[in-house]
């Protein structure tokens, strides 16, 4: 960071860590936090904040399993905590989640994009397999930052042409009802336009998959050891999952005769997206793993399973 | 293209051959994948890397069934032969083996490590595990294995390329 003219800081606590994000960006910088399950539900009130004043910040939450302290292992259960919110209130914010070390990088890069864009948090929700691992990376080319650039940034008076409104509603002087306006476009132009996924072998598919970080890449194995025993799976991979890409579901193949999550979760946490996206036309089944990362052989004969009428349905609870 | 597995006991350096094998493999233009798994103790406990090569995307890290197997102690082996395919190939440090059985369904090749780590380098038996993996899989051009390993290691002299040499040299079918 040093050497790229940029600062890291060892926060005393994951609230002070937020704390100095809060003022950092207000004054316009780039600024992230990064922390595992337990860290990430400690930010929680400086995010709602943040929030509030529409103030653009990267957020990592590298997902371990279980409550509490939990386990130093995988998981992938703060699903709901990172799409449904971020401290009180019905934020919304995006939220990115990469399946290889290269997208770790070039998301990272991207939410800092559309952090600025929307005025949002951004939310990069890993989970310990994808971010425990070595791959070979390309980094994308250094840019500069200029936080001049925001009409509303607290950069100080001594700033000849410093803008004399700052933060939104830091000081109340938007009214509510306008403010409620604002937040609520933002948010509808980020579902509209935010959407990303990746699909692998959907085409003639007869069960389409949904999994994420290193579940995705179990199903992508899962998707090639099938079809070697000719077993027609397919596979969307959400690489937005605030907004949910319900893009994805719309042209589904007309081979598709279910749908299954693969999730690190005890309960089935994205395919509630999913049986909304997908508004209820296929049935529904999650491979719920726990703390266990799948095996493609897990998956795929689940899979069959599935096909043959031998597994339940999904409930939701 | 290849599964792979470095096993052995904390200190043995089984997770830095696996880094060595993938920083080549990348450079030869490879997508390759590098995980661990290790107990807390930083010398003595188990520890085991899994690398991936594939000139496709690559999909789970975690090969259930392994193209190559490197054992430092006859603990992994036991362990791990069993995931190792059909005409697969595995590669033991004799200098902690005793007399056993291989089965036939495999290729199995030994190297003196610890001996040739007197000789060369004491902390070195990774890097001849190394070099009898690349003399039993063909894996990587011999040459060019090396020159990367000296670019790894510049700063620390030339005993890690002796050692991947002899390893390379005395790796012998069992």
């Amino acid at each position: 960071m040093a050497e790229r003219g940029g600062t890291f800081i060892q926060g005393e606590s994951e609230i002070a860590s937020m704390s100095m994000l809060w003022g950092a960006a207000a004054c316009g910088e780039r600024i992230m936090t990064s922390s595992s399950g337990p860290g990430y539900d400690l930010k929680q009130e400086g995010m709602s904040y943040l929030s509030s004043y529409r103030l653009p910040a990267v957020v990592v939450d590298v997902q371990r399993y279980g409550l509490g302290d939990g386990e130093i292992t995988e998981g992938q259960d703060g699903y709901f905590i990172a799409t449904r919110g971020g401290g009180h209130g019905d934020s919304r914010q995006i939220v990115l989640t990469p399946a290889s070390v290269q997208e770790c990088a070039d998301l990272t890069y991207l939410a800092f994009d559309l952090a600025e864009k929307y005025r949002t948090i951004c939310i990069i929700l890993s989970d310990g397999g994808i971010s425990q691992m070595i791959e070979k990376v390309v980094l994308p080319e250094s840019r500069e930052h200029d936080n001049k650039k925001f009409d509303w940034a607290i950069i100080g008076h001594k700033e000849k042409d410093a803008p004399k409104v700052k933060v939104t509603n830091l000081d109340r002087s938007m009214p509510y009802d306008e403010y409620d306006r604002l937040v609520k476009k933002t948010y509808k132009e980020m579902f509209d336009h935010e959407q990303r996924w990746e699909e692998f072998q959907l085409e003639d598919a007869e069960l389409v998959l949904v999994a994420i970080g290193i579940s995705s890449r179990v199903c992508k194995s899962a998707v090639r050891l099938a079809r070697e025993e000719g077993v027609k799976l397919g596979l969307i991979r959400p690489v937005t999952v605030w907004p949910f890409p319900v893009k994805a579901f719309e042209k589904l193949p007309e081979s598709c005769r279910a749908l299954a999550t693969v999730e690190m979760s005890l309960s089935a946490q994205m395919a509630q997206d999913v049986l909304l996206a997908s508004k209820n036309k296929y049935p529904m089944y999650s491979l719920l793993t726990s703390k266990y990362v799948a095996t493609p052989r897990q998956v795929v004969d689940y899979c069959k399973r599935v096909l043959a009428g031998e597994e339940e349905e999904l409930e939701v609870y | 293209m290849a599964d792979i597995m470095f096993a052995g006991i904390g200190g043995q350096g089984v997770l830095t051959a696996g880094k060595i094998l993938i920083k080549i493999a990348a450079a030869n233009g490879k997508n390759v994948c590098w995980t661990s798994e290790y107990s807390a103790e930083m010398r003595g406990g188990s520890a085991l890397c899994r690398v991936v090569v594939s000139d496709e995307d690559i999909g789970t890290p975690y090969p259930q069934e392994l193209d190559v197997l490197c054992c430092m102690t006859e603990e992994t082996y036991d362990q791990y032969i069993g995931s190792v395919k059909e005409n697969g190939t595995v590669i033991v440090n004799k200098s902690l083996f005793g007399e056993r059985q291989y089965p036939d369904n495999v290729s199995v090749y030994g190297v003196d490590a610890m001996g040739i780590a007197a000789k060369a380098n004491p902390k070195g038996a990774n890097i001849a595990v190394l070099g009898a993996m690349i003399k039993a899989t063909g894996l990587v051009k011999a040459e060019d294995f090396e020159r990367t390993l000296e670019a790894y290691y510049e700063k620390k002299g030339p005993g890690n390329v002796a050692c991947f040499k002899l390893g390379y040299e005395s790796a012998e079918k069992m």
